[in-house]
Formats: C-alpha cells, sequence, structure tokens
C-alpha cells in the first residue's frame, strides 16, 4: 500500500548527468522521494544542479545512470504519457512575449487539447489577478505578472505534478509571498508541487526540502528537522565596524565559521565550550570595537546549508 | 482515430495562428519578408542592369556627306544610343571622355560616300572609354551591329553590285534585345525565396529555444513532427505570397515574360520552397541563438546561390572543383527550370531531369532535418 502511494509522486535513484562528454558532472548520484500531494523544494545556489535535475526528471535530459519514476511513468520509457501528465515551468520566462495574455493561455490550453473555461476552477485565482491585463502582450507585464501567467499556462492541463524552476527569481518580495500562497493552494488541490529556488527563505514554506550543492543533495527533511539537526551553537555579532569585525572574528583561532547575515554576522566555535566564547569576548575587547552585540540565536535554513556545506568540504580535503 | 486527428488540426490550427501573430506583430520579420523581395526586384531592374540604354555619343563626321548622315541617323534612330555631340575637330575628343558627355566616339573619314561607292571598304573608327570596359565592349558591339546593318542597305540603294560576302547575322534567341530581366528575375526569385525561407525557419525556432518555449513544447503532448509542420507551413504560404508578388512586379514592371504553365511553375516553386524550409529546420537544430542562425543563413546561403546559380557568373567559365560544389546548390536547378517555364515557355518534359534533382534534395534534406531535430535538450 505505502509503496503505491509513492508510485504517484517521484521517486528517483542514482541520477547522474554530465555533460561535454562526462568531463563536467552536472547532478551526481540524486536519490530522493516526493510523496504524492507534497511540496517539496530543491534548495541551493545557482549552479547545484537543480535545474538539470528538473529536466532530466521532464524527460528533457537522459540521465547517464539512474532511474526516476514520475507519477507511476518512467522518465526513460514512457515519455510520451509523462508529457502528457506533467505541467513545467522553466526557470527562463517561457511564454510568447509577442502574445497577449489571452493568446499565450488559449495557445497553451488548445496545446495540452482543453479550454481555459475546462480548468478555470483550478487557475481561477490566479486568473483573476492577471485578467485586467488579458489584452496586454506578454513580453510588457512585470515580473510578478508574467510569473503568474506562466504558472497558469503551467497549470492549464490539471498535471498531476508540477515542476517549477526558479518561479520566484527575479521577481519582488511581495509577488514572491503571493505566488508561495499560491503554491499552497495548489498543493491543497492534491497536485504534487517540485520547486526549485536559490533562496533559503523560502525554504521553511515547503513541506520537505533537499538541499542541494554541487550536484549532490547534502540532505533531505523537513525544514524545522534540518534546523533541529544543527549541532553546534550558532552566535549573531554586531558591531560599529562591520567589514574589520568579519576580519577578526574569522582570525580568531577559535572559531569554525563566519560569514555576513543581514546586519549580523553569523558565528560558530570549533568547540561548544563556554571558556572560548569567553576568550572570544575578550579577543573582541582586545581588537577594541566598539557597540559590540553578542548573542547566541537560533539557526535559520541558510546556516544549516553553510554549515553542512563546510562540513562536506571538510570531508573531502580530508579525504 | 478521427477524434485524434481532429485533435491534432485544432492544435495545429493554434500553433499556426500563433507563427502568423509572430511574423505580422514584428517589423523587422514584415520588413524581411516583403521588402526584401521588392528590394531586389527594383535593385537588379533599375539601378544594377547592365543593358545598353541611350547610351551618349559623340560623333566627329569628316565626311558630312550624304552617306554619312543617313548613317548618323541611323545611330541615332537605334534606342541604344544618343548623339550628344557633333564634333569639328579631333582635338575635341578626348575632353569629350574627360568631361563623361561622351562614353563613345565615331568618327567618319572625309570622303565615306565616295569611298562606298566605289566600293572601297571606307574605314570608320570608334574610340571607346577603356576605363569601363565591360560597357565599351559591348557598345561597341552594338555599334558595329548598327553599322554592318547600314553598310549591307547601302550597297543595295547606291546600286552596287552585292559582292558575295558572308555577313554574320547574330540574333539573340529568347531575349533579342539583350534585356538584363529575363535572367535576373529567376535568379532573384531562387536567391530571395531561399534566404527568406532559410532565414524565417530558422530565426523562429531558434527564437524558440531562446526564449525556453521550446523547452515548454517538448514537455507537452504537442507531437514533435507537428512542431516542425506547424513551423513550415505560415511560411510556405508567405513564400508562395512572395513569390506572386516577385511575379507580378516582373510582369508589370520589368514586361518580364511568363511564356510557359504558371501552375507548373508555381508547383515546382513549392518544392523549392520546401527544399529552403528543410534548410532553415538544419540550421535551426545545430545553432542556439538567433544572430548565429542568422549568420549562418545569410553566409551560408547567400554566397553559394549567388555564385554557384549561374545568373551573375556563368557556371561554364568557372574552374572544375567550383562547377563541382555548383551541382549541391539546390538554387542552381530551380534557376534553370524558371527560365525554361518562364522564357522559353517549355514544359514539365523538358526539366523533367532538374525537377528529379530537386525533389531528390528536398527528400534527403527533409530527412536529414527530421532526425536532427531533437525532441529533448542538449
Amino acid at each position: 500500500m505505502e509503496e503505491a502511494t509513492v508510485e504517484r509522486g517521484i521517486r528517483c535513484t542514482a541520477l547522474t548527468k554530465t555533460f561535454n562528454k562526462g568531463a563536467t558532472t552536472a547532478i551526481e548520484d540524486i536519490s530522493f522521494t516526493v510523496e504524492p500531494g507534497e511540496l517539496f523544494g530543491l534548495i541551493g545556489p545557482d549552479g547545484a544542479g537543480k535545474t538539470t535535475l528538473i529536466r532530466v526528471l521532464t524527460t528533457l535530459y537522459v540521465p547517464d545512470i539512474g532511474q526516476a519514476v514520475v507519477d507511476g511513468l518512467d522518465i526513460a520509457t514512457e515519455v510520451k504519457a509523462l508529457r502528457n501528465r506533467v505541467g513545467y515551468m522553466p526557470g527562463k520566462f517561457s511564454l510568447y512575449q509577442d502574445l497577449t495574455v489571452a493568446e499565450n493561455l488559449e495557445f497553451f490550453a488548445t496545446l495540452f487539447n482543453t479550454t481555459v473555461q475546462a480548468n478555470m476552477d483550478l487557475i481561477h485565482d490566479i486568473y483573476v489577478q492577471i485578467a485586467p491585463f488579458r489584452d496586454r502582450r506578454a513580453g510588457q507585464l512585470s515580473g510578478g505578472m508574467k510569473q503568474k501567467l506562466a504558472l497558469c499556462c503551467a497549470l492549464i492541463h490539471k498535471p498531476t505534478v508540477l515542476f517549477l524552476d526558479e518561479p520566484t527569481t527575479g521577481v519582488d518580495v511581495v509577488s514572491r509571498k503571493e505566488f508561495w500562497q499560491m503554491l499552497a493552494k495548489l498543493k491543497k488541490q492534491g497536485i504534487t508541487i517540485l520547486v526549485s529556488t536559490p533562496y533559503m527563505d523560502e525554504a521553511t514554506l515547503c513541506d520537505r526540502i533537499a538541499l542541494i550543492q554541487e550536484g549532490r543533495i547534502m540532505k533531505i527533511d523537513t525544514p524545522q528537522g534540518i534546523l533541529d539537526a544543527f549541532p553546534i551553537r550558532l552566535f549573531a555579532l554586531k558591531a560599529k565596524a562591520t567589514y574589520s569585525l568579519l576580519c577578526d572574528a574569522q582570525a580568531f583561532d577559535g572559531t569554525q565559521s563566519c560569514f555576513a547575515f543581514g546586519e549580523y554576522l553569523h558565528l560558530t566555535f570549533l568547540d561548544q565550550e563556554e571558556s572560548t566564547i569567553r576568550r572570544f569576548k575578550d579577543y573582541l575587547k582586545d581588537k577594541k570595537h566598539q557597540e559590540v552585540v553578542f548573542m547566541e540565536v537560533k539557526p535559520s535554513i541558510e546556516d544549516c546549508f553553510m554549515y553542512l556545506m563546510k562540513s562536506e568540504k571538510q570531508l573531502k580535503t580530508a579525504s | 482515430m478521427n477524434a485524434t486527428i481532429k485533435i491534432l488540426l485544432v492544435q495545429m490550427k493554434a500553433f499556426i495562428t500563433k507563427e502568423f501573430y509572430h511574423v505580422f506583430r514584428d517589423r523587422k520579420s514584415l520588413l524581411l519578408l516583403f521588402g526584401l523581395p521588392i528590394a531586389q526586384i527594383l535593385l537588379f531592374g533599375f539601378a544594377l542592369t547592365n543593358e545598353i540604354k541611350n547610351t551618349k555619343i559623340a560623333v566627329y563626321d569628316q565626311a558630312g556627306d550624304r552617306a554619312s548622315k543617313r548613317l548618323i541617323q541611323r545611330v541615332e534612330a537605334s534606342k541604344y544610343f544618343e548623339v550628344a555631340a557633333m564634333l569639328h575637330n579631333p582635338a575635341e575628343i578626348e575632353g569629350h571622355f574627360k568631361s563623361g558627355q561622351a562614353r563613345l566616339v565615331l568618327v567618319i573619314p572625309a570622303q565615306f560616300e565616295a569611298d562606298l561607292a566605289r566600293q572601297q571598304e571606307p574605314t570608320l573608327q570608334i574610340i571607346t572609354d577603356g576605363s569601363d570596359p565591360n560597357t565599351a565592349n559591348t557598345i561597341t558591339n552594338y555599334l558595329n551591329n548598327i553599322i554592318q546593318d547600314f553598310q549591307t542597305d547601302q550597297k543595295g540603294n547606291l546600286q552596287v553590285r552585292p559582292e558575295v560576302r558572308i555577313v554574320p547575322v547574330m540574333r539573340m534567341l529568347y531575349n533579342p534585345q539583350l534585356k538584363g530581366a529575363p535572367n535576373f528575375v529567376p535568379g532573384v526569385m531562387s536567391l530571395v525565396l531561399l534566404l527568406i525561407c532559410v532565414m524565417m525557419t530558422s530565426i523562429s525556432i531558434v527564437r524558440e529555444k531562446e526564449l525556453g518555449t521550446m523547452e515548454v513544447l517538448l514537455v507537452s503532448p504537442f507531437e514533435p513532427i507537428l512542431v516542425i509542420l506547424s513551423k513550415a507551413i505560415p511560411y510556405l504560404v508567405l513564400s508562395l505570397v512572395n513569390l506572386t508578388l516577385i511575379l507580378v512586379l516582373s510582369v508589370v514592371l520589368l514586361e518580364m515574360p511568363i511564356n510557359g504553365s504558371l501552375l507548373l511553375l508555381f508547383g515546382i516553386s513549392t518544392i523549392y520552397i520546401i527544399t529552403s524550409l528543410s534548410l532553415g529546420l538544419l540550421i535551426s537544430s545545430v545553432t542556439d541563438s538567433q544572430q548565429a542562425a542568422m549568420l549562418l543563413s545569410l553566409m551560408g546561403m547567400m554566397l553559394p546561390t549567388m555564385l554557384f546559380t549561374g545568373f551573375m557568373f556563368p557556371i561554364e567559365n568557372m574552374p572544375i572543383p567550383l562547377q563541382v560544389i555548383s551541382h549541391v546548390v539546390p538554387a542552381r536547378y530551380y534557376y534553370v527550370i524558371v527560365k525554361a517555364i518562364m522564357i522559353k515557355g517549355l514544359g514539365l518534359s523538358a526539366i523533367w531531369k532538374e525537377t528529379a534533382i530537386l525533389v531528390g534534395m528536398t527528400i534527403f534534406l527533409l530527412v536529414v532535418s527530421w532526425r536532427k531535430f531533437k525532441i529533448r535538450l542538449e
């Protein structure tokens, strides 16, 4: 029974895809499962392999090694059936700039052998927002509107699985927020959604996330699970002269990592002893930093990401 | 099955409509599509002509008798020459060349009539401007013809016993007036149709790649072969409109005849257009940016077509390797066919060989471009 439910989501095993005849590895040994109706996030910086992974799962690339089943269909053998079933929104804005909003929608609806009206229940919430611009050319829409229109087009055939490649890149904060609200609503309709994003703050909006870096998945868990698994103490640090503070903190012999995070610096130590912390405070005093704020904070997804990245690197150099 | 076909037709109709929107909403492609043929026809028809019309000449008539006047009248009566000045001493000759008032000077010797009557061959001197050897050559030939005609007539006039003498009579078959149009209209047709089809198809497909819409098209139930068909059909239609435009312009403006079957002309043109469309498809599958596609279409199509079609440079005069290359240029065969149909008024039986080669090329290119068309990203 459990096996059957897994089959309807996404399940991939050991996916590897290289380019330039194996010279460049885009993704390596990727395995994960997305449950039906789950909102799954691929979180990672540019060049991590998110787009390649999505293109493999949407049958646009053939993986070198590994298998994947999307909505019960094998990506290698059931290409045609799969292409009928999935919704896909590429990272580059993929609508016809010289066609109006209405023409774009109708074109994609016809392409998927349906009509805009027939799917109104699914796209209604998004459609009402772009409806005032229905006669405007897609190229003249704002970034947020473009993304909403593209989402409408990707949803027009009631896909069972939806792939969104960096849908919020280059979109303003308000539109990003609205976009994620829409994804939450779509999730309620039972659509399985795989979304990629370089924005770590969006990770908490997903049911589960995969942290991906240099073509490998570092960790898969719920956002909370990832936060809880952060093994060491994290401190936030601020002073009048931010840059020299960063240099000094990185130069301190007990520092494991220190990077800028908003207006604060985020800092971890090699050991978790109180004595190290006291030594660090004295060190800052010696360096004559003014208006120093130093406190322990809860980690964010970005902290977890940086921590995992650093430990992977250390593992690599060690081996 | 019927339902499936109906769905496919509806999908294709939507796709083709979209293609027409692209063309008609983009001023640049509209200009390319309809501006190019008009510009080419007008350019070749009026500006780049190598026809001889009303060439200004000067005459230095040393005889001033009846015969010389008749000769001058004769020259002037032809539409090729216009006697711009009568000279009175040899020193004026050079001045007229330098100021460009004359491109040719005809010097008639003293006692022209008397010499003619006495059956002594009088010597006429023709001086031309050798800085433009092509024109000089052509107009000398024209003038020679006129003078020979005159000579023959004079013999009758003066009631001299015609001596046995072979006078070469030249007659240009099919194009007696040596007009340029019959030569270049088929050339422009092969060039323009090829360029437009190749550029429009390759650019429109590569644009979809650039915008990422190709990804969405691929991850959709729409058959890849229908993508190709739906891309080809609008440009086939537009090219046929273009062909009509070129033909109307040549007939109306350039008085070009269409002696053969119009239906045959359109039929074979359709084959040629499909050849060009498949070339465009091929280019689109090896390029990833619109600029590259444009450059490849222009460089890869324009030059070989201009060189190897035979309407600018005769193929027979080329070195053997170039003659061999010319055999793979589709425009070469189309050019021969169009000339045969339009000017000579020949039917399919006369051009079946060229037609067969063209059909073969079309099938080959279609198959190759279809196989090259990727249903995935690379």
